[in-house]
């Protein structure tokens, strides 16, 4: 039997699943079916100063027909009052004993206002705060959402004026639009957090009108940056999860966002070290409804790998990273193409020719064309197995015996330095490795 | 004829002859689009008897350039909306497509072609082409059908003059009068002739060479000459009753079909349809959709030999057809018109040395089926008496010889494509055979003088 419970930071829900703190989590009706579907926890939508919106608030990317790769918007924190908002939490949290409430909070960045509005949070027996730093539009020109997180001297204020008061669990979501995440995070927890969650929307346009030549979306013909979320946004994601969970300095439970849409997603940022996984762009596609999938898919995955719980799984990639520098420089794949499997498509070939190292030749063969490596050529690149449509026909293979390795860095200290052109040749050559 | 199926009403035609594959939608074409892989050097390009880049006109439509798509198929294929439509894309196109590899779907390639044409002609045609300057040189091409049609354009672009004769009142050839209703209309089809048209080609309908123009005074106006007159004669089955009041030829039914009076073209309640070729399905669904009750298909071989595709025999089976195959028939009888055709049961014996099994009838075998109708769709001929008219023309097994890379015929100012070198292909080969002359007569013509107009003779 797999325990899919977590504790985030002290924030418990029966699953790693959360909805992000966005508009499926604008109301107590909302979150209430969303709990009722599976959801193990939400982040309500943020509260705090008054603001008001404008419309259209949302831009998305297609790709290949494919509505919604990505989306962004420039909807700001709850348009809802206060009052309103704290009396469904408490609510909410009165009817779902079980799951995990938190409320996301951005005000004004005195610490009077702070100090208030987390005591009135904390009134409502919510489980815990997610500190706002990260909305990257309408909020941060105010000097709140963005503008907080990308200065980590104010992340580390302003925490520290809510856990002064607070006697919940705090996490701080970050904001990505940052030249290195691990500053602001380091902040956090200097101010005092418990966790940490990101990454929230990154900065962005979205797209120009080719008619109208106006910006994507458009308010009456002006439209400007903002937040952009969903799928496109995942790889960015990992990357600051990761770099977050393997610094040393910070050791915080971690809330990972960012283009979540599958169990599979969930896993990969489990593996890279987030303990709850907080979704909203597919949410806001396709419902509530597919937490059922999300569940089921992690749960067989985990049974058919044999993991019991999410702490035996969390973090257990982070293993595998490591900085460029220290990667085998003699470890040699090549492309292998299963003549097979292969429907002559020669995408591989194109890819090959005028994209990477013009290693595949096609020859023709009973009237096909048929694809086929030069291995002694093949850099091993990868691109031709990326493009490939048909699962399993082209494989990397290692040719390399294992025996040797060695790193740039092992290598550097090897080498006569300043490193020479004519140096680094008679390596290769040692080693038959040749450029063309 | 006796027994005249009853009419039906406009509703009931109007559903009988809807379109088999109908349009995509702007959006259901994007997403098909996309699923194009984009292949290099794609086999639906080989497989198209034109070489239209398919893979680049999908990516095209999947960007909403839709102009550009156009372009890339009618730069190979200038009857591109009725091969769209009618192409047996199943052993063509779609037939190549890698998906089928994967064990998947293929691209329908035929409906993407269709989307970007039909945009194309819905937009008024906007100019995609421009002739280059007149080169003084004159072509006359005897066939408004595709393969005249694709070698005038073609001409027409290089700076030719060309004239186009045709002996029917409207152009277009088969694809005009010989294509089921169902996959498309004459409209379709004159709509291919408006864009050739406005390239400068003069098309004279109601021309008949060798009756309102003689083969000499064609000669003297024009410095080379096409021949794309099709298959014109229907072939003779020489069984006693053949010219009894209710006996047809497949292709005269079709024609008449084609216009869409539906009410005025009557049809037997029961029709028999002689031979197993896809004009012979044509004809017999054609005649089931008007109203005919009982539909048979006559053929003397079995369903191996049949030439009719897959696709056109499961239509045929869906419209209830009835096949007796190794039946031969012998006799059509009735007094003042049709009432029964005599058969016979045939048995197959071995393959001769071309793999084709002798056929014979088996001895007392005889058996008769009452019929109204009978609809002969046993092949076409060329018309041999009018080619005799052309000097030193070379006619070979009943087609008239060409050089394959040129498509000239053994008379030097005679090229020719289409039905009349190619017995019983499509419409995309006669496409492709009309451009290949084009460059043929355009070599002839120039490859003693030195021409430097467009740079492109030089």
């Amino acid at each position: 039997m797999v325990d899919l419970s977590i504790n985030c930071g002290g924030i418990k829900s029966p699953n790693p699943f959360w909805l992000a703190s966005a508009p499926p989590t604008n109301s107590a009706y909302q979150v209430c079916k969303a709990f009722e579907a599976g959801w193990g926890g939400a982040v309500w939508k943020t509260i705090g100063e008054p603001v008001m919106n404008v419309v259209n608030r949302y831009g998305a990317i297609d790709y290949n027909g494919q509505k919604i790769l990505g989306i962004n918007n420039i909807e700001l924190i709850s348009d809802r009052p206060i009052e309103v908002n704290f009396k469904e939490i408490a609510e909410t949290k009165k009817l779902w004993p079980d799951r995990a409430v938190i409320a996301s909070l951005m005000v004004e960045s005195t610490r009077e206002v702070w100090n208030d509005i987390v005591k009135r949070t904390i009134d409502t027996g919510c489980d815990g705060i997610e500190l706002n730093y990260g909305c990257p539009h309408g909020m941060s020109e105010r000097g709140m959402g963005s503008a907080v997180g990308q200065v980590p001297e104010y992340c580390t204020m302003i925490t520290e004026w809510v856990t002064e008061v607070s006697t919940i669990p705090v996490l701080v979501k970050l904001t990505p639009n940052v030249a290195d995440i691990r500053f602001p995070g380091r902040a956090a927890k200097k101010g005092g957090a418990h966790g940490l969650s990101l990454i929230n929307t990154i900065n962005s346009i979205m797209g120009v009108d080719l008619d109208t030549l106006e910006l994507k979306p458009s308010v009456d013909g002006k439209g400007g940056h903002g937040g952009y979320a969903g799928v496109a946004v995942k790889p960015i994601a990992l990357n600051m999860v990761s770099q977050i969970a393997i610094d040393p300095e910070i050791n915080l439970p971690i809330s990972g966002i960012g283009g979540i849409s599958t169990w599979r997603d969930a896993l990969e940022f489990i593996l890279l070290g987030a303990t709850s996984v907080q979704v909203c762009t597919e949410v806001m596609h396709y419902g509530f409804r597919i937490i059922d999938d999300m569940l089921e898919g992690l749960i067989n995955w985990m049974e058919e790998k044999g993991f019991r719980s999410i702490n035996d799984i969390r973090g257990k990639s982070l293993a595998s990273i490591a900085d460029f520098g220290d990667l085998n420089l003699l470890y040699k794949t090549v492309a292998q193409i299963d003549e097979s499997k292969c429907i002559q498509c020669n995408l591989c070939y194109i890819a090959c020719e005028d994209g990477a190292h013009q290693c595949i030749d096609i020859i023709p063969h009973d009237g096909k064309n048929q694809p086929k490596v030069r291995e002694p050529d093949c850099v091993g690149c990868m691109l031709c197995f990326l493009v490939c449509p048909v699962d399993d026909c082209i494989s990397m293979v290692r040719k390399d015996d294992g025996t040797e390795a060695i790193t740039w860095n092992e290598l550097m200290k090897k080498l006569p330095q300043p490193l020479t052109w004519e140096a680094l040749r008679q390596f290769q050559a040692k080693h038959g490795i040749e450029i063309h | 004829m006796k027994n005249i199926a009853p009419k039906l009403t406009p509703e009931q035609y109007e559903q009988n002859f809807a379109e088999l594959h109908p349009p995509f939608t702007s959006n259901s074409a994007v997403a098909e689009a996309n699923r194009c892989l984009y292949c290099f050097d794609s086999p639906c390009m080989k497989a198209c008897p034109t070489h239209i880049d398919i893979s680049t006109f999908i990516k095209k439509i999947a960007t909403g350039n839709l102009k550009g798509s156009a372009k890339t198929i009618l730069e190979s294929n200038w009857v591109a909306l009725t091969c769209a439509k009618a192409c047996p894309v199943d052993v063509l196109c779609e037939g190549a497509c890698v998906y089928n590899e994967r064990g998947e779907q293929p691209i329908q390639i035929g409906r993407l072609q269709r989307y970007a044409i039909d945009w194309y002609f819905e937009q008024g045609m906007p100019t995609l082409f421009t002739p280059a300057p007149k080169n003084g040189k004159t072509i006359g091409v005897i066939g408004a059908g595709p393969a005249g049609l694709a070698c005038a354009a073609e001409l027409a672009l290089m700076g030719y003059d060309v004239t186009i004769y045709e002996a029917k009142d409207k152009p277009g050839g088969l694809d005009t009068w010989g294509i089921a209703p169902y996959k498309m209309t004459q409209a379709d089809s004159l709509n291919e002739v408006k864009l050739i048209e406005r390239f400068g080609v003069k098309i004279k309908t109601g021309v008949r060479i060798g009756k309102n123009l003689s083969v000499a005074e064609l000669e003297k106006r024009h410095d080379a000459v096409f021949l794309g007159l099709g298959l014109p004669s229907p072939t003779r089955m020489h069984i006693p009753g053949e010219d009894l009041p209710g006996v047809y030829d497949a292709l005269e039914f079709i024609e008449r079909v084609t216009t869409r009076n539906w009410k005025s073209v009557d049809v037997g309640n029961r029709v028999a349809v002689i031979g197993a070729g896809n004009t012979a399905i044509d004809a017999i669904t054609e005649a089931k959709r008007l109203g005919a009750e009982q539909v048979m298909i006559i053929y003397r071989r079995s369903r191996n030999e049949m030439s009719a595709y897959d696709f056109e025999f499961e239509l045929a089976k869906h419209d209830g057809v009835i096949f007796h195959f190794l039946t031969a028939p012998i006799r059509i009888l009735g007094n003042s018109h049709v009432e029964a055709l005599e058969c016979t049961r045939m048995k197959l014996g071995e393959p001769d040395a071309k793999g084709r099994r002798a056929l014979e009838p088996i001895p007392n075998s005889e058996f008769q089926l009452p019929v109204d109708m009978v609809i002969k769709s046993v092949g076409q001929k060329a018309n041999e008496s009018f080619l005799s008219e052309i000097p030193n023309l070379r006619i070979q097994n009943g087609q008239v010889w060409v050089d394959p890379e040129t498509l000239q015929t053994s008379n030097p100012k005679y090229f020719a494509g289409g039905d009349c070198i190619n017995v019983g292909k499509e419409v995309v080969h006669a496409a492709a055979d009309g451009k290949k002359a084009a460059h043929g007569i355009d070599k002839c013509l120039f490859s003693k003088e030195s021409v430097n107009k467009s740079g492109k003779h030089g």
